[in-house]
């Protein structure tokens, strides 16, 4: 799906990072160990996690973006390396199951 | 190839904040290489989970990678606490780390069975009160 079709429609902001076109798939854990392995490439990962391990498991997994949920923010530290690795962070005021339930609606229309 | 290339990391076991820069480095490196995203997805796996094991449990140790025309190996050596009991410790869910690590997302107790799922090789060397030594391979064909 378009990044910029979901933006239209789901309250997200953008905050850092180049914005991808498309993204393929969501996740949505904090857990690190879990989002590792289940995160997969051009994901969106929801996550409230805000320390700078998001930054590295984002790019490890190659995941189109990171969604951050319930309007927290990153560490400086952690915006400071998400810029420096081009990872794209957005945020969102929705909860995670908010913004699964209204990115899932939007994928099963396009289907 | 020829040669195989080496890589060698001091992993710090002070910041569990940028934990994972190991691992992100031998990504870099496996792409300029040209390696296929299911032989970086595997490495990347298995290594982040291993660093992140010494960072949050044994402060810090050295990684080094081989990279060779039939295998990537990893092996992960630190001077902690060690495994009492590797095999508990391999079991999923299976957790020691306290609240404040938790607080970061680590701690899952998912680390040693993704090592071990995302590995083709996993031999740990552990003995308690001297350290504990990973190594993983990763076959190439
Ligand atoms: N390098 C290490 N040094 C000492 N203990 C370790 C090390 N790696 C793993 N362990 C022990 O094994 C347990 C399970 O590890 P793991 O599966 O990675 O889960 P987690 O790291 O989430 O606790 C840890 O909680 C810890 O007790
Ligand atoms: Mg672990």
């Amino acid at each position: 799906m378009l990044l910029a079709d979901l933006m239209k429609r789901i309250p997200v902001k953008h905050i850092s990072g180049d914005l991808p076109e498309s993204f393929d798939g969501v996740y949505a854990g904090d857990l690190l160990s879990r989002a590792m392995s289940h995160v997969k490439a051009d994901n969106l990962w929801i996550t409230i996690m805000t320390n700078t391990n998001v930054v590295a498991v984002a790019s490890l997994t190659e995941a189109a973006a990171v969604i951050l949920a319930e309007g927290v923010t990153l560490i400086p530290e952690a915006a400071a390396a998400a810029e420096e690795n081009g990872i794209c962070i957005l945020s969102s005021d929705l909860s995670v199951y908010e913004l699964c339930r209204d990115i899932g609606a939007m994928c099963a229309e396009t289907e | 190839m020829g040669e195989p290339l080496k890589f060698h990391f001091e992993v710090d076991g002070e910041n569990f904040s940028s934990a994972g820069e190991a691992s992100v480095m031998v990504k870099k490196k496996l792409r300029q290489l040209g390696f296929s995203p299911e032989i970086m997805r595997r490495v990347s796996i298995a290594m982040y989970e291993g660093e992140i094991n010494m960072v949050i449990h044994a402060d810090g140790g050295t990684a080094d990678v081989t990279v060779s025309d039939t295998e990537i190996e990893i092996v992960l050596k630190d001077k902690g606490p060690g495994i009492a009991d590797v095999e508990r410790a391999m079991q999923e869910g299976y957790s020691t780390a306290c609240d404040n690590i938790r607080a970061l997302g680590f701690g899952a107790g998912m680390g040693l069975p993704n090592m071990k799922k995302y590995s083709d090789y996993l031999h740990i060397d552990s003995e308690v009160g001297v350290g504990t030594t990973v190594t993983m391979r990763i076959n190439l064909n």
